[in-house]
């Protein structure tokens, strides 16, 4: 409670007081959209991690090694993101639903436990220093990269990009049959969500000073999350993967009295929102949660990847 | 390097009864169940709460252990995925609350300290805790230069017996034949008459019986309890092996969980330590993108 009547009663307080997670709920904003945009082309991908992986790795190797601006180093994260999906979406894009899921899973666990858990330069698992971290400073850059992307995708979205990608979505034979060339607009999916990974995970290394290699960072674990914050918001409309990162991520501060009990009233959550909501908060038609009794009854049926 | 491959062998027989549940309710249901890692990590945390927190004999012990996973696939089936099935709700809905049952799970075994709320489930908190010597018979023989522990080497006519009972109730039973029915098509077998309900809650009791059971036997076997021994150990691993295997395919997950034990000791022994996980997640991205089928799967339906 104390969340919300600070929230309300002290705005200047509470930005001060919450800027982390403000940032953190930035971060993840953008990581669902990063879902976003696959599951909304029809594919279940789990990669978010693997790429944000390497847009952290190579950002603060760069910082470290050549002193580039930050600016740079974000891009060439990026850049790195990109190509690694253009290489990784060759082969897995032609699998479809669940096995997506798993090959995407096989690769950033075998480019986590395999390569960064090992490599000399990634600290061999004992994760990066990142000294010129700024974790209060970057909040600024983060909230204008989250309107930056939320704008992209709105026009995405409504445009003829996104119009490939709903019928991909909704029928793929019907889609191929009306000559969109569904392996060229899923790669496209693909890449830009590899590419916005990319992007969050160097925001997110510069916003802390410890590049750390664990489950929870860029492993299964993180995949999950990035993929409930998509689920549960609704994957229908751009804007309900960040509804649901701004939830889940603040459910710890909102329910603080709950404190270890935490993940067992995230959990509840969970399951009660995705029982009583299977198309997620947002669903198809836009905010509109609850139905007034004298409104036309729409046909609301959730989107399905696949 | 024979006890490495006995090594294989006992991991890969863990691996196998892991993924034999896993892939049962994939076949049956076309979802991936998230929390059966957390079953998993339940049956062994119950069953050593109550051999040592309680003072329980070991048998009767496992034999609750492997009650309660049961339980808990009821909870999943009336909890989780019912409701969903119901509401018409796309398969990636179950992932998400099943997700959340493993959440819960997991965080009440973590909280689970003296004075707390859970105590008396489990009271090492976050820590990693084995089986005391002396409360499991465990006698040792040696063999040449091998060690054979009774404890390892029982995992694996129990895990060979279990999968072939299973075999045998899906292939000639029944009961069996309910299930396949229900996997082939829910709409058919309901309008043939069957309780689809039924059937699918029964697959999940089936499912998380050894789901615990799996827990247990790892737990006995390789001394290390604690409430993350289901996600640090099988959840990944689990689709490894279904994939290996071929998703949905019972036979299939025995051969892959072999299979991927063989794999990550061969990497063990040429590569190391560090590069064992990454070889098994690289095995599992090579064969889907070259056959996705799986070893012994059917051809691919797309589902999800």
């Amino acid at each position: 409670m104390d969340f919300f009547i600070q929230l309300f009663t002290d705005p200047v307080g509470f930005w001060n007081s919450h800027t982390l997670l403000i940032a953190q709920i930035g971060i993840n904003s953008i990581l669902a959209s990063s879902m976003f945009v696959v599951l909304y082309s029809g594919q279940l991908s789990l990669a978010a991690p693997g790429f944000m992986a390497i847009g952290a790795y190579t950002a603060v190797l760069m910082d470290l090694y050549w002193h580039t601006p930050l600016a740079l180093n974000i891009l060439g994260g990026v850049v790195l993101a990109g190509a690694v999906g253009v290489l990784v979406g060759l082969p897995v894009l032609r699998l479809r639903g669940v096995f997506l899921a798993i090959a995407t899973i096989g690769f950033i666990e075998a480019l986590r436990l395999g390569l960064i858990l090992n490599l000399p330069i990634t600290g061999e698992g004992l994760g990066l220093k990142n000294p010129t971290a700024d974790p209060l400073g970057g909040i600024n850059m983060v909230l204008a990269s989250v309107a930056v992307v939320l704008f992209v995708m709105w026009r995405l979205t409504k445009g003829r990009l996104g119009a490939a990608w709903s019928a991909i979505r909704q029928d793929e034979l019907a889609a191929l049959s009306q000559g969109i060339h569904v392996a060229r607009y899923k790669m496209i999916a693909f890449v830009l969500s590899a590419v916005l990974a990319g992007f969050a995970g160097g925001l997110e290394a510069h916003l802390n000073f410890f590049v750390d290699p664990g489950d929870q960072q860029y492993g299964v674990t993180r995949a999950v999350q990035i993929l409930t914050f998509a689920v549960l918001g609704g994957s229908g409309h751009f804007i309900g993967p960040v509804v649901g990162a701004l939830v889940v991520t603040s459910l710890p501060w909102v329910f603080q009295q709950a404190q270890t009990y935490i993940n067992v009233v995230t959990g509840i959550f969970l399951i009660a929102v995705i029982v009583f909501r299977p198309q997620g908060i947002v669903g198809r038609g836009g905010l509109a949660l609850v139905r007034p009794w004298w409104w036309p009854r729409r046909n609301v049926r959730a989107p399905s990847p696949g | 390097m024979d006890q490495q491959i006995l090594n294989a062998i006992f991991i890969g027989s863990i691996y196998a009864l892991f993924a034999v549940g896993y892939t049962l309710v994939f076949g049956v249901l076309d979802i991936l169940n998230l929390a059966h890692s957390a079953v998993f990590m339940l049956g062994a945390a119950v069953t050593y709460s109550l051999t040592v927190n309680h003072g329980q004999p070991f048998w009767i012990a496992c034999i609750l252990g492997i009650a309660v996973s049961a339980v808990m696939g009821l909870v999943i089936e009336y909890v989780c995925l019912r409701p969903l099935r119901r509401r018409k709700a796309p398969p990636i809905a179950a992932l998400i609350s099943t997700v959340g049952l493993a959440l819960i799970i997991v965080a009440a075994i973590e909280q689970g300290q003296t004075g707390t709320f859970f105590s008396w489930l489990w009271v090492d908190g976050p820590n990693s805790v084995a089986f005391p010597a002396g409360t499991i018979p465990n006698p040792t023989w040696h063999v040449g230069d091998l060690t054979l522990e009774a404890s390892k080497v029982a995992i694996i006519p129990i895990s060979i017996a279990l999968m072939l009972i299973l075999g045998y109730v899906i292939r000639y039973t029944q009961v069996g034949r309910g299930l396949r029915a229900v996997a082939e098509n829910p709409r058919a077998a309901r309008l043939l008459g069957l309780d689809v309900d039924r059937m699918i809650a029964l697959t999940l009791v089936i499912s998380s019986a050894l789901g615990g059971l799996a827990g247990i036997l790892f737990g006995v076997a390789l001394g290390d309890i604690s409430p993350y021994i289901g996600r640090d150990n099988v959840e990944v691993r689990g689709l490894a092996v279904i994939v290996l295997g071929g998703m949905g395919s019972v036979p299939g997950a025995v051969i892959g969980g072999y299979l991927l034990g063989f794999i990550e000791v061969l990497a063990l022994v040429v590569l190391g330590s560090s590069a064992r996980g990454g070889v098994a997640f690289a095995a599992l991205f090579l064969m889907l993108v070259l056959r996705p089928q799986g070893l012994f799967g059917a051809q691919l339906r797309e589902k999800i």
